[in-house]
């Protein structure tokens, strides 16, 4: 509470053209922000690096064995197979590693892809881009409701400590965070698709039904909704198990904090003090875990969407390493890390929004 | 530290007797306060001997048998019998048993790197430290499962070395930054500090100071490491990417998944049985390494 009111203090005493506002927007330049900025871009230049290598450099590398392939099997000169490999993966064989590599690069930046192998005519680019979204859409609203409910129950536990609640919800979070997620799937659909017939999982399958065009409409996003039901609630109960015991036992430890002694002997509302005071702060350890968990969720729809036909990134990531489409592969690999990256960024935003200690640089 | 597990009790009048009561009583009070954790070794151990001495007893053999697709449980077989007609329960009981030794070799390299890696990244801290650090970060920030996937597509897993090392590539950098905040915290004791001032070779400070206090942490990465070890490899398997021979319990989930034989009725118990084992072998893991927590960590047992 203290800390935030500071944080108004300074927005209020800055005045336009004095030298503190630029020392002050300096300092917040150096700090936490800019330095999270650096190390994604870090980390993308380092996962393009690495992906090339894998590609072109490993002994028995998909480009060398895509070439002799259509010189033996197909009767194509070396010439002709080249070129053919030099438009499926954007890499040409014969200039020097180096120079591939500098190329490899200028055609990322240019959103090159390469073109798919196992369905051709398509360029790697399209396929993504018309796979992403619904991917970007049931991953990043899986992650909010895990997040957000996750906390809350959390705080009830920690509130509800030693009783019948806390101990039911404790056991359900271990044994959440402990069946494999995709493992998790396939129970789902044995017990209420096949089974007790609950679920219509037959007809949930794919992202939209039939006939429903991408709109701006209510029924568009009910049925878009409807599609990606059970891929949320698989990403959801099989991530947040780790929210609510992070949860708990940061609000364990907020709940003996002075302030909250504090606020108790002025008489503050103790709902206003389980929000306020204790709730505000004890979720902060949480964003520290946010890395972790984007990836786990993100990661999960290579698994979870073939099990359900959800139609995007993860089936499509699916099918293209049962069929070994390696510049697919490579294409589908970068942008999910970029995502990710991008998703850690956002949430360092909020991060630094909600703990102003963390800008000034005092927090890592 | 079994001091403070009886803490709570009153005092008692004589030192001597006290003292041995707390000896006596720490196992005790280490199963009285960890009921359900209990379940996780016990859970763990018959998996353990199920795995290794159970094969042992089986025949050579384990006929297919085209008739008998499908089978529901029955004398014969008691779990029923797979899409081939051979027998569930021969390939659960030999099915741990490379599951667990991979994932061991996994977890072993991956918490030996963390920690010698994490330790001399604390303990020297400055460049070291943020390189190690900045190289664990950038591993965890792409998805575990979309690394470990692409990386088996461009690695020919042929032999379990290689499954057990590209599993600890992407394992360690979680336990590196375990490792790494403990020696943070370590590194501030007067024992360390001590040896540092007397200028003793960092060698002798890492193995002979810092690690033996840290092997409860290491202990339990490494259990933390196996979960990952194990998860990696069932979805390794899922995916087609481990060649596919002999019994696995993650060979049994690929077979079930591409046969689509969790939409049939009769192989229910088929379907289950390699999920119900992955799953109760992974709870106990995370049973056992709570209850080390438990035990290592007094500040947690206050909650």
């Amino acid at each position: 509470m203290a800390v935030v009111s500071t944080d108004a203090t300074t927005a209020t005493t800055r005045q336009p053209g004095t030298v503190t506002v630029w020392a002050r927007s300096r300092q917040i330049l150096t700090g936490f922000l800019a330095r999270r900025i650096l190390r994604a871009i870090l980390t993308i230049f380092f996962v393009t690096t690495f992906i090339f290598f894998l590609v072109r450099l490993l002994p028995g590398n998909p480009i060398e064995v895509y070439i002799n392939q259509q010189i033996t099997q197909y009767g194509y000169s070396y010439e002709d197979a080249r070129a053919q490999a030099q438009s499926l993966f954007a890499i040409d064989v014969d200039q020097p590693v180096l120079l591939q590599y500098f190329d490899y690069l200028q055609n990322l930046a240019q959103g090159n892809l390469g073109m798919s192998v196992s369905s051709p005519g398509t360029t790697v680019g399209e396929v993504i881009e018309s796979r992403l979204p619904w991917t970007l859409f049931s991953v990043g609203t899986a992650l909010v409701i895990s997040f957000i409910v996750g906390a809350l129950l959390g705080m009830f536990m920690a509130y509800e400590r030693g009783r019948f609640a806390d101990s039911v919800l404790s056991s359900f979070a271990s044994l959440s965070g402990s069946i494999p997620n995709f493992l998790g799937a396939l129970l789902l659909l044995i017990f209420f698709g096949v089974k007790l017939e609950w679920i219509p999982f037959v007809d949930m399958r794919g992202s939209l039904s039939p006939g429903q065009q991408v709109e701006f409409s209510f029924a568009f996003v009910q049925d878009a909704l409807y599609h990606a039901t059970l891929p949320i609630l698989v990403y959801v109960v099989f991530s947040i198990g780790s929210w609510m015991l992070l949860m708990k036992s940061s609000t364990i430890s907020t709940l003996e904090e002075d302030y909250v002694a504090a606020g108790r002997a002025r008489g503050v509302p103790e709902w206003r003090i389980a929000i306020f005071y204790v709730g505000r702060n004890a979720i902060l350890p949480l964003f520290t875990q946010l890395t972790i968990a984007i990836g786990f969720v993100a990661g999960g729809s290579l698994l979870i969407e073939p099990i359900f036909a959800y139609e995007g990134i993860g089936s499509e990531l699916w099918r293209s390493i049962q069929q070994r489409d390696y510049p697919m592969l490579q294409g589908i690999f970068l942008v999910v890390t970029v995502s990710v990256v991008v998703a850690n960024l956002i949430a360092d935003l909020f991060y630094s929004r909600l703990d102003p200690r963390i800008r000034t640089g005092g927090g890592e | 530290m079994a001091e403070a597990v009886v803490g709570t009790g009153a005092p008692s009048p004589g030192v001597d007797r006290a003292a041995a009561r707390q000896r006596k009583s720490f196992l005790r009070v280490f199963i009285e306060r960890n009921k359900v954790g209990m379940i996780g070794y016990v859970i763990f151990g018959a998996i353990l001997i199920m795995s290794f001495i159970g094969p042992l007893f089986l025949p050579d053999e384990n006929p297919t048998d085209v008739g008998l697709v499908y089978a529901p449980p029955s004398w014969d077989h008691p779990l029923g019998t797979d899409w081939r007609g051979q027998d569930v329960l021969y390939q659960i009981i030999n099915g741990g048993a490379g599951l667990l030794i991979v994932s061991m070799i996994a977890a072993g390299v991956a918490t030996a790197v963390a920690v010698i890696f994490g330790a001399l990244a604390g303990l020297i801290g400055g460049r070291l430290d943020s390189v190690a650090l900045i190289l664990a970060d950038v591993v965890l920030t792409v998805p575990f499962i979309i690394l470990l996937g692409v990386l088996a597509v461009f690695v020919r897993l042929d032999n379990i070395f290689l499954l057990a090392l590209v599993l600890a590539a992407v394992g360690w950098p979680t336990l590196l930054r375990a490792v790494r905040a403990q020696v943070l915290s370590l590194k501030e004791r007067e024992y360390v500090e001590a040896a540092r001032m007397l200028d003793l070779p960092m060698r002798h400070v890492l193995f002979r100071e810092v690690l033996p206090n840290m092997m409860p942490y290491i202990i339990i990465n490494f259990v933390l490491g196996m979960t990952n070890a194990i998860y990696g490899q069932i979805i390794l398997y899922y995916l087609g990417l481990v060649p596919l021979q002999g019994d696995n319990w993650g060979l049994m989930i690929q077979q079930i998944q591409s046969k689509q034989a969790y939409s049939l009725n009769d192989a229910f118990v088929y379907v289950m049985a390699p999920i119900v084992m992955i799953s109760l072998l992974q709870l106990s893991l995370v049973l056992i390494s709570r209850t080390l927590e438990d035990v290592f960590n007094p500040r947690l047992r206050e909650v």
